[in-house]
């Protein structure tokens, strides 16, 4: 089955509601979380991450950053999402 | 997951926090098919192709700026060399006028800077390279985006002295003639100048280069002094390979975009540059990265050992990383595009000897940094022949980017604002080379035996 996986990071203070909020704007878009995984890193930053596929999002890669950067600015915290690729180039020989 | 959550933070951080971009998404272009006697239909063939690669460059650069959440900063135009195609149009007022062609074209493309309005001069003049020395004033004071370079020298044909005893006072006429005399900041001088860099301003589409070529600039002061700061006590062999392993990871993040730009672009991946390059942004300094070593303040005894280890380091990670690289592959010590550089030559820290030290190690040469205005012409000449000097002999690339700032004597500041940042203005040696260069000439190409 064809993928294209798309990691989304979500960083800042911990508090209640963040992955509902961004499952749920996931979810609109047509979006499958494939793995998602959370803790509190050393530097005290609550850093959450999510896989994603989006080849059967309803949304651009643009509206997908965009609509993501919305959520994030509501619960206050940042949210990147970047292609796995590069994750793949920078931490895979 | 295929991917640890400390994988996936490292990365972030290195974008959120650390400042690492891509620097500079170069695409080179060939111009010598464009070449027609009627100069109206020249001109118009060289705006169209520009302004056809240009947007497009900037419309796919965008969509994986998205794609991997990685900013491509700088998206820039380097051409075939100016005099090169001027050769046949070779007159002051055309050369002003495909100036302002170039200068259309890159704004009309949205590129801040297009490179190549430049000759290769290692071992003679054309007089079309002759009629672009001349008309350099003009061209780097009258357009906004049109960078020049020339090259004076290489390994293979020694040093041509007689450009460089041009170059003086054409910079105090640029100077002169532009505001803030940042006419200058867009002129770099080199031996050894790669034809794949895609730093400018002294970027140029080589004459061995195909048709089209797409370079990449990488960057990450900010990402190495992390690091760094997080290994405080380690001796240097760890220190060297801590840096190693993280610009191998930074360097790959450059070497994935560059090659999917290439091939959404439908064009040849050229290199990637491993320069590390400063902005003034807080954090983005390669003086920075010394002070994190231990040292007090770069040009402090010690310094150039420091960037030996840094710029070693650099290069062992990142010639791993990626399948092709070229360009400078130098660390950039600017001194007014890198606030720590800058704060150095504030308290005194550093000079214009210890600059031009540290450049014998590692960096790409003497970048950005002003002498007062009144500074003669020949001793500008030799601030020049003397950092070339350090090129062909140890053979490597060096260049000069020099200002002599219009109005202004050594501690006084100019400020250029934007990219280009701030810049003190440095004492120079009171006594005088003049006779020893209006000897003019070559300087014969050196041994590349006998290396000691």
């Amino acid at each position: 089955m064809n993928k294209e996986l798309v990691f989304i990071t979500v960083i800042g203070v911990d508090r209640k509601g963040i992955v509902a909020a961004v499952s749920n704007f996931l979810y609109e878009s047509d979006i499958n979380i494939v793995d998602i995984n959370q803790r509190i890193m050393p530097d005290g930053y609550f850093v959450m991450t999510m896989l994603a596929d989006i080849i059967d999002a309803n949304v651009s890669m643009e509206e997908l950053c965009a609509g993501l950067e919305k959520v994030g600015s509501r619960l206050k915290m940042k949210i990147q999402v970047q292609h796995e690729n590069i994750f793949k180039m920078m931490h895979r020989i | 997951m295929t991917f640890t959550l400390e994988e996936i933070y490292e990365t972030t951080n290195m974008i959120l926090r650390q400042n690492l971009d891509i620097r500079a998404a170069t695409l080179g272009i060939n111009l010598k098919d464009l070449v027609d006697s009627d100069f109206e239909t020249f001109q118009k063939k060289v705006y169209d192709r520009i302004v056809s690669h240009g947007s497009r460059l900037i419309e796919k650069s965008c969509m994986l700026e998205r794609k991997y959440g990685v900013p491509i900063v700088n998206k820039r135009i380097a051409i075939t060399p100016v005099s090169l195609i001027m050769e046949s149009h070779c007159s002051r007022e055309k050369y002003g006028k495909m100036a302002e062609t170039l200068d259309m074209a890159a704004k009309d493309a949205g590129i801040d800077f297009i490179g190549g309005f430049g000759g290769l001069v290692q071992k003679g003049m054309t007089r079309s390279d002759r009629m672009l020395i001349d008309a350099l004033p003009d061209v780097l004071s009258m357009t906004e985006r049109v960078c020049a370079f020339l090259n004076v020298g290489s390994n293979v044909s020694g040093l041509n002295l007689d450009a460089v005893n041009l170059l003086g006072g054409m910079l105090r006429q640029t100077a002169r003639k532009s505001a803030a005399s940042v006419g200058c900041a867009k002129f770099v001088v080199f031996v050894n100048a790669p034809e794949d860099n895609p730093f400018m301003a002294g970027a140029f589409h080589g004459v061995g280069e195909g048709d089209t070529a797409l370079n990449i600039g990488i960057s990450g002061p900010g990402v190495v002094k992390s690091v760094v700061e997080q290994n405080r006590d380690c001796d240097l062999t760890r220190l060297s390979d801590v840096i190693k392993g993280t610009v191998f990871k930074i360097t790959r993040a450059g070497e994935l975009i560059g090659r999917e730009l290439a091939e959404v672009l439908g064009i040849p991946f050229g290199i990637v540059d491993i320069s590390l390059a400063s902005t003034t942004a807080t954090g983005d300094s390669v003086a920075n990265v010394l002070e994190a070593f231990g040292i007090e303040k770069i040009g402090a005894h010690g310094s150039t050992l420091a960037l030996a280890l840094l710029m070693n380091a650099v290069k062992k990670g990142g010639a791993m990383a990626s399948g092709n690289v070229g360009g400078l592959s130098g660390t950039f010590i600017p001194v007014s595009e890198d606030a720590g550089m800058i704060d150095a030559v504030r308290c005194g820290a550093l000079g214009l000897d210890k600059l031009e030290a540290l450049t014998a190690v590692c960096s790409v040469g003497l970048d950005m940094f002003a002498v007062a205005g009144d500074t003669p012409a020949e001793t500008i000449n030799a601030i020049i022949a003397d950092e070339l000097a350090i090129g062909i002999i140890n053979n490597k690339t060096t260049g000069v980017r020099i200002i002599p700032a219009f109005g202004k004597k050594a501690g006084d500041t100019i400020q250029f604002g934007g990219l280009l940042g701030t810049v003190p203005v440095m004492n120079v040696n009171p006594y005088s080379a003049k006779e020893f260069l209006n000897r003019g000439g070559r300087l014969p190409a050196p041994v590349t035996s006998m290396r000691n």
